[in-house]
């Protein structure tokens, strides 16, 4: 087992996110926004395609060393599993489902014959003689088995899960009654973890999604790019956080000289260019890493430690709008009558901010942390464009963009590889912006006049 | 009015002093010239004499904060902050480390940003506030929620897809336009037009939704009531009420970015190779040019203290309930 920094501090973000969780559900006034979000079909649906990205990204984030194999390099429990789709690598590029490789090669037959033509592939579709007339029936047959195995398995989850639920309900529901919101939930998985499963099947005979430049398997590295996407959305903002809530609560709250030594951080933070800001602090980042090469011994903890620089930058940099959110707030929370009741009666300030402030300011804090997420991992492509952004050797959607980029002038074009980094980045941007839509709803009490 | 204006100078000089010191902190402090300079020579073989030479070059040469060496009031004038920081105070940007002059360079290369940025947001602001008024005129029905879907689809698609997509269909597949780079004077139009809409397409999913909220927060008030109340159409109580209403907070929110566009969009610029401040600040951060971009730092804060007195002003003009003080 090794615990990678982004790795320790995800989980650290995990536990306090279940924290989180169990709070809210102990508190009344948190109980009709949630009850808001479980009734919208879409938030539901959003959050359950959410919840399956989160759930690769965490089997991602378990690091270890493989014990077996003579290779030294950390694996995460995604690589393990997935150790078909890492090792089957072909020669360089070559398209969705075929058989042959993208470019011609000088080909030696058994008998002594040489000729120019198109090699086939180490691996995908290996399993076929004669692919110029099975290869399509097979893709329909493995199509076929794949969709159908999927639909068993999510059947016999789905059954599992009512008869586990009605287990713990003490009978008193009958097996079919659910919610809306459930409803919709099961649907959802059961569509996700069909495809999900589907796509697996696919990927031992095929590379579903092409292979890239150096042949690796497109359809891996889409997968391993979500825990990038993931980490920069959350782990920023488990850096902006603490500096947001504690700078614009003391701003709001104790103004005067406080408040104009705050607003001058931020105005000044503002002023920069945030690109150039990440720009200049990769840099030193990089002259740092050259100067001290013997702390970054292994690939993946160099990328790690430059993922972590990374988010924290970004935090750095993105605090200032939800600062300045929260200090407008507290000045009007500060003359609420029951704060100052609270200062009448003689409580403390550190417990009024706690008691009182606090828990008055936490939905502006949670809707800028769901409206932030999908901004990041957008975010994060156009950094790595700019060379700004996560290591080279690091996989993520950006990444896999930017080595795409130039091969769109090739003839036949190279498409796959963008267009698998726009299916997974679009579906992750689109539920995190959905979802964050759902709870905006749910706990602005701007939008609740209805 | 002068005497605010004057004030809210001398408060920018503290604001630059800042941003100053963060970038000098960032940039010579973190790491020192020594390293840089090895950076620039390349890891492994370099002398001692060879950083010597270049930290004399480049006139990194001297101590960061204080010297001990020199007399009275040159202990502090001969340090690289002084040296560095009050040449950036007088726009006098000095020379690169590939040895160009950065001022002449920073003129020259902003009048194509900013033709590609000012019409950018100029169609941008005019379709987006279009597209929301008609959004809001026809509130609760399937334009409406057509319209929050498609807004929802655009913004969650990353900008750099809508830049390689455009290129392909219009540029390559329809060879409408060329592909990419730049021409003086009126024959830029052809290679302006694409990144052009491009730019404003992409905007438009955020921007629609933004104008949207705004259009929506004054469609519920009081006088918006009162207006249909005494026989106003909803199209009439929109255009007449609301729409100028609502530019206050739209025409200030433009005004901020309005100096800022002289910097240009970095990644608009170096996919259509247009040769403005944008393409020049990524050359420097590729080529690890420490000096244009601790420029380009230095510029782009000015410029956007320049934007906040000019909302402040422009605050005044349009609403005549604030005053200055």
């Amino acid at each position: 087992m090794e615990i990678l920094w982004t790795d320790a501090l995800i989980f650290l973000l995990l536990s306090s996110l279940f924290c989180l969780v169990i709070y809210m559900r102990k508190q009344d006034q948190m109980k009709r926004p949630i009850q808001k979000i479980v009734q919208s079909k879409v938030g539901v649906a959003a959050l359950v395609i959410l919840l399956f990205f989160i759930f690769i990204g965490l089997l991602d984030s378990i690091h270890f060393r493989p014990s077996n194999t003579k290779n030294t390099e950390i694996i995460s429990a995604l690589d393990y599993w997935a150790s078909n789709l890492r090792e089957h690598g072909e020669k360089t590029y070559s398209s969705p489902f075929s058989t042959h490789l993208y470019s011609k090669e000088i080909i030696v037959s058994p008998d002594g014959a040489v000729h120019w033509d198109y090699p086939r592939l180490d691996h995908g579709g290996r399993h076929i003689n004669l692919p110029e007339h099975q290869l399509l029936l097979d893709i329909l047959k493995k199509l076929a088995i794949g969709l159908l195995q999927g639909l068993v398995i999510c059947s016999l989850l789905v059954v599992g899960f009512l008869i586990i639920r009605y287990k713990c309900t003490n009978k008193q529901t009958t097996l079919l009654s659910l919610s809306p919101g459930l409803k919709i939930a099961l649907k959802v998985a059961v569509v996700v973890i069909s495809v999900a499963y589907f796509l697996v099947y696919l990927s031992n005979y095929y590379h579903v999604f092409g292979t890239d430049k150096v042949g690796e398997d497109v359809f891996y590295q889409a997968i391993k790019s979500i825990r990038t996407g993931l980490v920069l959305g959350t782990l920023t903002t488990l850096i902006m956080l603490p500096l947001a809530i504690v700078f614009g609560i003391l701003a709001g709250f104790f103004g005067g000289w406080v408040d104009d030594i705050i607003q001058y951080v931020y105005t000044t933070l503002n002023a920069i260019p945030s690109v150039l800001l990440i720009a200049a602090s990769i840099l030193m980042v990089q002259v740092y890493m050259a100067g001290h090469e013997q702390e970054f011994t292994s690939i993946i903890v160099r990328a790690d430690t430059r993922l972590l620089f990374l988010c924290l930058i970004l935090g750095v940099t993105n605090w200032t709008g939800l600062c300045r959110l929260l200090r407008a707030e507290t000045l009007k929370l500060r003359e609420m009558e029951y704060v100052q009741a609270a200062k009448a009666l003689g409580v403390k300030k550190g417990m009024i901010l706690f008691r009182h402030i606090l828990p008055n300011v936490m939905h502006i804090v949670l809707i800028s942390v769901v409206l932030d997420f999908s901004s990041l991992v957008l975010a994060e492509a156009v950094l790595s464009y700019i060379n700004i952004g996560v290591d080279s050797t690091t996989y993520s959607w950006g990444n896999m963009i930017n080595g795409a980029r130039l091969e769109m002038a090739r003839e036949p074009i190279v498409w796959w590889s963008l267009s698998a980094a726009f299916l997974f980045m679009f579906t992750l941007v689109l539920a995190a912006n959905l979802f964050a839509d759902t709870v905006q709803d749910a706990f602005d009490p701007r939008r609740n006049i209805e | 009015m002068i005497q605010y204006i004057i004030r809210r100078f001398l408060y920018a000089i503290p604001l630059l002093i800042g941003v100053n010191i963060l970038t000098f902190v960032l940039f010579f402090v973190v790491n020192s010239p020594d390293d840089m300079a090895r950076m620039q020579l390349g890891q492994k073989r370099v002398t001692e004499q060879a950083i010597t030479n270049w930290k004399q070059q480049h006139g990194y040469n001297l101590p960061l904060l204080w010297n001990e060496k020199a007399e009275s009031k040159d202990k502090i004038t001969q340090t690289i902050f002084y040296q560095k920081s009050v040449g950036l105070f007088l726009f006098r940007f000095g020379v690169s480390d590939s040895g160009r002059n950065i001022g002449a360079d920073i003129q020259e290369r902003m009048w194509p940003s900013l033709v590609l940025a000012l019409p950018t947001l100029i169609v941008g602001l005019v379709v987006d506030v279009s597209f929301a008024l008609l959004m809001v005129l026809y509130r609760n029905s399937a334009v409406e929620r057509a319209g929050i879907v498609s807004c929802v689809v655009l913004l969650s698609i990353s900008s750099l897809f809508y830049i390689i997509g455009g290129q392909f269909i219009f540029a390559k597949l329809l060879k409408w336009v060329p592909i990419s780079g730049y021409d003086d004077g009126f024959s830029a139009l052809k290679f302006l037009i694409l990144p052009i809409l491009i730019g404003v397409f992409s905007g438009s999913g955020s921007g629609i939704r933004w104008y949207r909220t705004l259009f929506l927060e004054e469609v519920e008030k009081d006088y918006v009531r009162t207006a249909r109340a005494k026989g106003l159409t909803e199209t009439q109580a929109l255009y007449r009420h609301v729409l100028p209403n609502a530019l206050i907070p739209i025409l200030t929110g433009v005004v901020v970015i309005l100096p800022l566009l002289f910097m240009g969009s970095l990644i608009m610029e170096s996919f259509f190779s247009i040769p403005g401040l944008g393409s020049y600040t990524l050359d420097a951060i590729n080529s690890q040019d420490f000096a244009i971009v601790r420029s380009m730092v230095f510029l782009g804060s000015v410029l956007y203290v320049l934007g906040l007195l000019l909302t402040d002003i422009s605050y005044t003009l349009v609403d005549p309930r604030v005053r200055l003080s």
